[in-house]
């Protein structure tokens, strides 16, 4: 079981993850989405900043996480500006919320990603459903 | 998008993935759980073989959006649960993930999208919506 006292944490914030256009062709090109240099990022792309910081939650051993128990329940992203080739972006999670529910935990989580200037770029939304062990 | 109007249903698209995807994806996002890659271990964990990434299948309702954007960079808000699995097979015929959407409302400079994005019969997201700047 996930502590309730896990509600309201915030982790660490994530390394500085550098947007380049090889990244971004990258990830269009795997998505199929048409890309120009000259365009914005695919809108979501910034969840390989988000994916860190949730790694940063799952790796932390005070939280009692196991990587392969958790399947990615829910995604959801609100952007203040499109993020674009140049950006240096690092992502600051909290955990919101930790239910149970048949089981497993359900931890709701919101990352902040930021720019150099400290700026919200957008904010992500994931739920990760934990299943509980049984000492395998 | 300055046409769209409330009901207005968007031209479905579809996009064939394969494993060859899911390997790309997986190298340019970090997101490298073999279940996505393997099929001993997919089907060890109790799936019925290689899924794709759950976010892979949201990048494509994204792609969707994009597409009835009329370019990138409009996209607001975007998301979805993750219901069911995308099975996606051997080979280059891969499988077929299609995304519908309708124009639910346009208010304030805004347009919301209900979008439906299934494989085969199956609905593979759960409530996914998009908001665009038109």
């Amino acid at each position: 079981m996930v502590d309730q006292s896990l509600v309201g944490r915030t982790f660490p914030p994530s390394e500085t993850y550098v947007v380049t256009r090889e990244r971004v062709a990258a990830f269009a090109a795997a998505t199929g989405t048409p890309w120009d240099e000259a365009d914005p990022a695919p809108a979501t792309f910034p969840i390989v900043v988000a994916f860190a910081a949730m790694r940063g939650l799952m790796d932390d051993p005070s939280v009692g996480i196991e990587l392969r128990r958790v399947v990615h329940g829910e995604q959801r992203f609100a952007y203040e500006r499109p993020v674009v080739v140049g950006d240096e972006l690092t992502a600051t999670l909290t955990v919101d919320t930790v239910r149970s529910l048949g089981g497993a935990d359900v931890i709701g989580t919101t990352s902040a990603v930021t720019d150099a200037d400290g700026a919200l770029v957008c904010s992500a939304k994931a739920t990760l459903v934990h299943s509980a062990g049984e000492g395998a | 998008m300055s046409t769209l109007e409330p009901g207005t249903d968007l031209p479905p698209q579809e996009y064939v993935v394969t494993r060859a995807d899911l390997v790309a994806y997986a190298a340019a996002s970090g997101d490298d759980n073999p279940i996505h890659q393997d099929e001993e271990i997919a089907r060890a964990v109790g799936l019925p073989g290689v899924i794709a990434h759950g976010m892979y299948t949201l990048a494509l309702a994204a792609r969707a959006v994009q597409e009835w954007a009329g370019g990138p960079g409009r996209v607001e808000q975007v998301g979805a649960k993750f219901t069911k699995p995308v099975v996606v097979p051997a080979g280059d015929e891969g499988t077929t993930v299609r995304v519908a959407g309708t124009v639910k409302s346009v208010a304030d400079g805004r347009a919301t999208l209900a979008l439906t994005v299934t494989c085969g019969e199956d609905k593979v997201l759960g409530m996914p919506t998009a908001v665009l700047r038109v």
